[in-house]
């Protein structure tokens, strides 16, 4: 019986595998754990908090805590949603986010997140930062304005792609993704067959000349929830 | 007894919200057996006459007309609702908020690619509202009850909260009418 470990999520019954984290887990039965930085096949930093439980009453990200046998996960709670929406809020006004040109609109994470949440609008002041635009690449674009420095880009074309060509820079309010070393994107051997160049949740990173080319209506978040693809896989 | 009355207006927006109130199609013919409309340039009734039971904000405010009609809305209206992006978050004019204002008034009437202007003044008759520092979304400046994103919202959108709200209904408004573009 130890190839199986048992546990519930807001008093459902889960199995799992040992080894595996909350977040994987609850994916395989079904339930959906709202989170933003998380990517599968990707190293989990639990860096935007969004996929934070209650695991016997402490606050962990459900993407880096592995499961334990008999733990009491909390997710789908009122105080839970207010923290989830804290988070979406405030990512809203720390950087530029106008939706209504944005290329990645309709099948953006954080967009999808902030619909799935019922926001109608955040509730902090703006702040309007000024960020910079990179878009030297021939094919690939980098608007900053965007980025909410999840860390995917990071990973995946340090750990996948084996380029290391983004980087944080900076702390706090003036962390950014940098490209090697203050060079431009053109300057490295970025290729938009990476898949560093696939896996912005927003429109921060994004190739050129394959905007709008999904009507507005068909997009993949037009008339589902982000979440609803594991949803449906409920047992 | 007397319908309620609705009052509308367009600050730095482009008028797009109200095409989209517009769009709400035949069902304008039961909008007016709901409500009437007050100050709003659907009827072009330039001054309150009264008290609102709604008001409609498009645009946020770039610049101080912008700020007094939207306090003049506050003072008259029982629920204030943003409508579109540019209400809620300042939308396309709010780009400039990260150039400083003078950087701007210099690209439009100095050193932009197409400027003709031999004078070399900046408009600056008093009767030109002045700019803001920056495009402010209206929960910023006044108390905004409601938000209704989107660029703009749809009708279906505008129409079923509308008709909540003078119906003293839950605004319960589904999945695919709430978005941000």
């Amino acid at each position: 019986m130890s190839d199986q470990i048992t546990f519930t999520i807001d008093g459902v019954e889960v199995k799992g595998k040992p080894g595996q984290t909350i977040l994987e887990a609850a994916d395989a039965a079904g339930i959906y754990i709202p989170r933003l930085c998380f990517m599968k096949d990707l190293i989990p930093h639990g860096s935007c908090r969004v996929c934070t439980v209650f695991i016997n009453g402490r606050p962990q990200a459900a993407c880096t805590q592995p499961i334990t046998e008999g733990a009491i996960v909390e997710n789908d709670t009122a105080e839970l949603k207010e923290h989830r929406k804290n988070i979406i809020d405030m990512l809203f006004v720390e950087g530029n986010h106008f939706c209504m040109f944005c290329e990645k609109s309709g099948n953006c994470e954080l967009q999808a997140m902030a619909y799935r949440l019922g926001i109608s609008a955040p509730k902090y002041p703006y702040l309007f930062p000024k960020r910079d635009v990179d878009a030297t690449h021939p094919d690939i674009l980098i608007d900053r304005n965007r980025c909410i420095l999840c860390g995917r880009c990071v990973e995946a074309s340090r750990d996948v792609d084996k380029k290391t060509i983004f980087e944080f820079v900076g702390r706090g309010a003036d962390k950014k993704v940098a490209v090697n070393a203050n060079a431009d994107l053109k300057d490295t051997d970025f290729k938009a067959t990476d898949k560093a160049a696939d896996v912005c949740p927003v429109g921060c990173i994004i190739k050129k000349r394959v905007g709008f080319a999904i009507p507005v209506g068909q997009r993949k978040y037009d008339t589902k929830p982000i979440g609803s693809d594991i949803e449906a896989g409920k047992k | 007894m007397s319908k309620p009355k609705v009052a509308t207006a367009s600050l730095a927006g482009c008028f797009g919200c109200h095409m989209s109130v517009l769009d709400i199609d035949e069902r304008i013919l039961k909008l007016i057996e709901l409500v009437d409309f007050d100050k709003s340039p659907v009827d072009d009734i330039k001054e309150f006459t009264g008290r609102c039971a709604v008001g409609l904000i498009e645009g946020g405010c770039a610049n101080e007309e912008n700020v007094r009609v939207l306090q003049d809305f506050r003072r008259h209206c029982d629920v204030l609702i943003s409508v579109g992006d540019c209400a809620t978050m300042g939308g396309i004019p709010a780009m400039r908020n990260n150039i400083p204002l003078k950087e701007c008034l210099d690209e439009a009437y100095l050193n932009g690619p197409t400027v003709y202007n031999p004078s070399g003044i900046i408009p600056n008759d008093k009767e030109i509202p002045l700019c803001l520092d920056k495009v402010y979304p209206c929960h910023e400046v006044v108390k905004i009850d409601y938000h209704m994103p989107g660029c703009p919202p749809s009708a279906d959108t505008i129409w079923q909260t509308l008709v909540a709200l003078l119906t003293n209904k839950p605004v319960d408004l589904p999945y695919e009418l709430i978005k941000y573009d």
